[in-house]
């Protein structure tokens, strides 16, 4: 058996149990004595909430009991709480309105939990979800950003005056506008950033069971971050002290960012459980995840971008409006700041930036992190604004940005951000060539023969991955700490576990980090486990979000490996009588360099456990921990480039090619990889032409289901064309950058600059639907 | 509570549930077959498909009553134990899952779009023939490749059996 | 999903006795749109009367042109009818393109007309074809049976058994699905038949299916995509939602007209 280290293309471990349908997620759990839950939530977007009568619920077949807000207040049970603190320009704090798990008196959007049910069967919880009466008093609603900071809206939060969460500023406003004055060309536009819902496939489900002889509390959820979920349960909410909450997510069905946070469900089931004294779980359904899950995007945004006669960049300024919904959920308020703002320097020199940003409060769901977080808002904004200016200038899209590209690193941007490793024209380079960008004009002409629209668009990347270090990040107002930590458990027979706090739920860590293990002590990869996804078995971890896995968790890893195999090389070299600087391990074997002596590493690794002849002074057993904290983020970059064919008559978008060149430093897994990049780019495209939260002026939900809201399905997307121009990244031991947000970063921008291009004009904003890409047609003739 | 009885992955069974309990649900938490799975609630997602009396459906839009007499597969039978049908060992070689989740419906819907159109598929008719399965995690390309591969194997085996 | 009795009817009279015994029941044929419905709590049957088991209620049989395919057969059966498709493509075409693979082995013609939702494609090919709509009492024109919005000629507790139409000497069906849930967002159906052109239209008209006359008498004079490049199409009686406001489907209505029209040659 071949060893299977970094850069193979391994099959995954874990596929045969989800191919075989053996997969564990949530709702595939049951224990004994178990009941379901159901929530009853708000009908309405606004409104206080007076009298609730469970009577006639209560009475009603199987229901166990209805618990409401008061209740669980009077528990002691915390509000939510937003992990991370921004100051407004004036000094001021962020202002955070009061989110109860369950509404005490107000309800502020529809699905605002009001009071959970417990019963026998689901749908006996749920008759008695509707058989509970609240009376209602309704106020008035708003849902977009820009209306809720008008004088006279709705007032949604008292401790939020207009609405407004906070004012904040990065960058240099006078020697912007300075730069903005002395300009030989100024590029303006406005861009919106719709509001998506992230859509995992398995809806979150948790089942919260209390131990009353232990006073111990396990939670099942589908969470991207065990870990968190527990301190902040514990620290915040009050569930329980963290020695009594076990919280584990077992298999999960893709998070895209939606999963990372700790919902009002997961504290509430618990909190049920001990109530009622049975196990309860709560699983969503579609709707209820369309209307509670924390959606993404939703910006409004004023960009001003300056040109010197020679088409360098000078200055870039934006002015920035962010919908975070009723609520601040976990790292809402990161999301418009560092995770935005600090990436609008791009690829691209600028010597001057400034970004102002105000986020605001809307009877809407709360808005955080998906799948690219605040770095998908920068690329488009940055994307679209320079191929404007391009069109503007009369210059090609490559040449304008190949005479902005930040060409020697490392390179601080004016934006906090100090970019270490990059090659930004040779992804621009490949990506043109696999498109065959010269040959565009002929595709052209044939699609016009042929009565159609073609268009072709760029757009060049750059993200921050791994966020880090967690110093900086605490300066910057974090509450948590962006490590991670690795526990490597070599056994008694050689085979090892790797305990990592980073959580798999699609990416594949369960091959990936086996492999590189593998690959470092030349062992069969079937040798090695990887343990994520439970308290009780991983001391600590931060989990997995904004593409750190790779980056911070092998790295902990590594850090751990290192330790492990420094105390096998001291029994090695013990057992063999040799200097332990001589001993190197290959191929499942530490061996005494330029001699034939060698021990197999199942030898070394018994020789630890027995402990019948180990160095003097030495511990047996070999299992060692690590915690790895970056000293850097990683800065994945690349070039996609789209290209479209529009069908004049019903303004439909055809896709004929997506090109994407991608710099993600080392590849542990090209398999892996790609299909980031294929997963990313598909909801990237989603987001260009099909994808759009809607509210109706009541605060309705209109897209609540896959009848109304538009998901990419296999027959809208092309296959994609996808290459590599790799420069490792230096600020982590295996050189790798984060891949899982890229293809959603980078492609929406270059739909759109494709479809701008093809119909001559660039009023349009995403998504990109038929009807509006016919009325944008009908509008240029 | 009605009497339903199935024959599931060749096997006699049968459990007592309300006549509104949904096919998905009854093979979930009746008979203990967690690998259906559901994603939506307006018959769109896919991730509950099955295949009743040959053919694929969604169990999610079926009664367990109406279904009672008929012969269902779900992923669980669909190969011997421990064993991977051609197109679930396609799904592995070609990376056509992440997550997991819309897996078993897309299988079974392959192995379905293969019995029906086995030997004549090409891209465009696997995309179309996926049309009733969402996959949030892959963008398809890999299932695509996946389904496409396992159709040419299993045309080669059907070439070598003949 | 609220409580409910399920009861499967062995023959049409069993099911119309079932019927009749239970008011507030309903007949259950494929389910894709009852069962989802009810799912969703927006429909509370006391009873079901599963039609599914009835053997005369499913299959499709040709005589000469004439064409009668039962209430219970799946639109996955009408899709692959080579017999069917040899006189009449664009209805198999049409049946191949309903919802998505596991839906047509599921959801039959009976059910979808039954229910005549304005965005099902069955109601278009029918109402093109002027085809005949036989029930458990009486046949019903094409032309009386769809009178609205999920609404139709049919009287409390009448059960279609089948449809019969002619087949017509061109017939073709173009449809632009809407782009999340597939359905029709607007579906146009042109047949010429033994007694005129017919231009039926699904998806786009606020009260459901109808006929286009200005489409038919451009057709019938030349029938020819071009033919209808003139003829104005009103926006005032089509439905505006989020997808599609009456103007876009207004112009899809004509060019899912004319790629009918080439699609029946």
């Amino acid at each position: 058996m071949g060893v299977e280290g970094i850069g193979a293309r391994v099959t995954r471990k874990e596929d045969k149990r989800f191919l075989t349908g053996k997969g564990r997620y949530t709702d595939d759990m049951t224990v004994p004595g178990m009941k379901y839950a159901c929530f009853v939530r708000s009908p309405y977007a606004h409104a206080k909430i007076g009298d609730i009568d469970a009577t006639a619920a209560k009475a009603m077949p199987g229901v166990i009991d209805v618990l409401d807000g008061k209740q669980l207040q009077a528990d002691g049970i915390g509000n939510l709480i937003c992990g991370w603190m921004i100051h407004s320009k004036d000094g001021s704090p962020m202002k955070m309105g009061a989110w109860h798990p369950l509404a005490v008196d107000t309800v502020r959007y529809v699905g605002d939990a009001i009071a959970i049910v417990v019963a026998d069967s689901s749908g006996e919880a749920r008759d008695a979800a509707e058989a509970v009466v609240i009376d209602y008093e309704q106020l008035p609603v708003v849902t977009e950003a820009v209306a809720a900071l008008a004088s006279g809206a709705p007032q949604i939060h008292p401790e939020a005056p207009g609405n407004l969460i906070f004012d904040w500023q990065i960058g240099e406003p006078d020697a912007v506008d300075e730069a903005i004055a002395a300009a030989a060309h100024v590029t303006e536009i406005e861009i919106l950033n719709n509001r998506l819902s992230p859509n995992p496939m398995e809806p979150r489900a948790t089942l919260g069971i209390y131990d009353t002889a232990e006073d111990h509390y396990t939670c099942y959820t589908t969470s991207q971050n065990p870990h968190v979920a527990r301190l902040v349960m514990s620290a915040f909410y009050n569930v329980a002290p963290e020695n009594k909450l076990r919280v584990i997510a077992p298999d999960v069905g893709g998070g895209f960012g939606s999963k990372i946070y700790i919902y009002p469900e997961e504290i509430i089931c618990l909190w049920a459980s001990k109530k009622t004294g049975v196990p309860v779980k709560w699983t969503s359904d579609r709707t209820e995840a369309f209307l509670t899950d924390a959606h993404g995007r939703d910006h409004a945004s004023k960009v001003k971008m300056a040109f010197d006669a020679n088409n360098h960049i000078t200055a870039l300024k934006v002015d920035t409006i962010a919908n975070l919904g009723a609520y601040m959920s976990l790292f809402s308020s990161a999301v418009p700041t560092y995770l935005y703002a600090t990436l609008l320097s791009g690829q691209y020199t600028i010597p001057a930036i400034h970004a102002n940003v105000r986020t605001v409060y809307t009877n809407t769901v709360p808005v955080d992190a998906y799948r690219g977080a605040g770095r998908p808002e920068a690329t488009y904004l940055l994307e679209r604004t320079i191929e404007t200016a391009a069109r503007e200038l009369g210059v090609s899209p490559a040449e304008l940005r190949r005479t902005n590209f930040i060409r020697s690193f490392p390179y601080q941007t004016p934006v906090i951000m100090n970019y270490d490793a990059g090659d930004y024209e040779a992804s621009l380079n490949a990506a043109m060539q696999a498109a065959d960008w010269a040959g565009f004009a002929a595709r052209r002409s044939q699609s016009e023969a042929r009565g159609k629209k073609r268009g072709i668009g760029m757009s060049c990347y750059i993200e921050a991955c791994g966020i880090a270090p967690s110093a900086a990040v605490g300066s910057l107002g974090a509450g948590v700490g962006l490590w991670e930590s690795a526990e490597v458990r070599v056994n008694a027979v050689g085979t090892i576990e790797v305990l990592t706090g980073s959580h798999s739920h699609g990416q594949g860590h369960e091959t990936t980090f086996a492999q590189l293990v593998a690959g470092r002590l030349g062992v069969p990869i079937e040798s090695i486990s990887i343990v994520h996804g439970d308290t009780d078995k991983v001391q600590m971890g931060m989990g997995t979000y904004g593409s750190r896995s790779g980056a911070v968790g092998m790295s902990a890893v590594v850090k751990a490996l290192d330790k492990v195999e420094a105390k096998a090389k001291k029994i090695a070299a013990h057992l063999m009588e040799a200097s332990e600087e001589d001993i190197v391990i290959e191929n499942g074997e530490l061996k005494v360099a330029g001699t034939d002596k060698s021990v197999p590493w199942f030898q070394v690794a018994l020789a630890s456990y027995t402990a019948h002849n180990l160095p003097s002074g030495m511990e047996p057993g070999l299992k060692e921990t690590a915690f790895y904290d970056p000293s850097n983020f990683t800065f994945p970059a690349g070039c996609y480039i789209a290209e479209v064919e529009i069908d004049p008559d019903t303004g439909e978008t055809d896709i004929v090619q997506f090109v994407a060149a991608d710099d993600f430093g080392n590849i542990i897994n090209p398999m892996i990889v790609e299909g980031q990049v294929h997963g990313g780019i598909a909801q990237g495209i989603g987001q260009a032409l099909l994808e759009n939260v809607q509210y109706d002026a009541n605060g309705q939900l209109l897209t609540a289901s896959y009848m109304d809201y538009a998901m990419p399905r296999a027959d809208d997307l092309p296959s994609f064309t996808l290459s590599h121009q790799n420069t490792p990244c230096p600020s982590n031991p295996l050189g790798i950058k984060g891949c899982g947000e890229a293809g959603a970063i980078g492609s929406p921008p270059a739909l759109i600059n494709a479809i701008t291009d093809a119909i001559g004009h660039n009023k349009l904003t995403m998504p990109a639907t038929p009807m509006k890409v016919w009325q944008a047609l009908h509008a240029a003739h | 509570m009605t009497k339903v009885t199935l024959t599931v992955n060749g096997r006699a069974m049968s459990g007592e549930c309300e006549d509104r309990t949904l096919l998905v649900h009854f093979i979930r938490e009746k008979l203990g077959l967690t690998g259906t799975h559901v994603g939506c609630d307006t018959t769109q997602c896919g991730a509950c498909v099955v295949h009743m009396d040959g053919h694929s459906v969604k169990s999610c839009s079926i009664l367990a009553v109406q279904a009672s007499g008929s012969s269902i597969t779900t992923i669980e039978g669909l190969a011997g134990q421990g064993e991977l049908h051609p197109v679930q060992a396609a799904f592995k070689e070609h990376h056509g899952l992440q997550c997991g989740f819309c897996t078993p419906g897309m299988v079974m819907t392959a192995v379905d779009l293969i019995n029906r159109e086995g030997g004549t598929l090409t891209e465009e008719t696997v995309r179309a023939g996926l049309e009733g399965n969402i996959c949030r995690c892959t963008g398809y390309h890999n299932i695509v490749k996946a389904i496409l591969a396992a159709d040419a194997e299993m045309a080669t085996g059907r070439q070598a059996a003949e | 999903m609220y409580a409910t009795s399920y009861h499967r009817a062995s023959s049409v009279e069993d099911a119309v006795k079932l019927k009749s015994a239970n008011e507030e029941g309903k007949y259950l044929s494929g389910g894709m749109t009852l069962i989802a419905t009810m799912k969703q709590r927006l429909a509370a049957p006391s009873d079901l009367i599963d039609l599914r088991h009835i053997p005369v209620l499913r299959g499709i049989s040709i005589d000469g042109r004439k064409v009668t395919i039962g209430a219970a057969t799946p639109h996955a059966d009408v899709a692959a009818s080579r017999e069917l498709a040899a006189i009449c493509p664009a209805i198999c075409k049409l049946a191949g393109h309903i919802g998505d693979p596991h839906v047509r082995h599921m959801g039959t013609i009976g059910g979808s007309i039954a229910n005549n939702d304005p965005a099902a494609d069955y109601p278009a090919g029918l109402l093109g074809l002027g085809a005949t709509i036989v029930t458990d009492r009486r046949s019903i024109r094409a032309d009386d049976f769809f009178t609205g919005l999920f609404d139709t000629a049919l009287e409390e507790g009448e059960m279609v058994t089948s449809v019969t139409f002619e087949a017509p000497e061109k017939a073709g069906y173009a449809k632009f699905n809407n782009p999340a849930s597939r359905f029709a967002m607007t579906g146009v159906f042109v047949a010429k038949t033994a007694g005129g052109v017919r231009v039926a239209v699904t998806g786009a008209g606020s009260s459901g299916v109808f006929r286009h006359p200005g489409f038919e008498q451009a057709l019938a004079s030349n029938w020819s995509a071009d033919a209808l490049g003139s003829v104005a199409v009103d926006a005032s009686n089509l439905m505006s939602d989020m997808h599609a406001n009456a103007e876009y489907r207004a112009n899809l209505v004509k060019v899912m007209a004319k790629r009918a029209v080439i699609s029946a040659g």
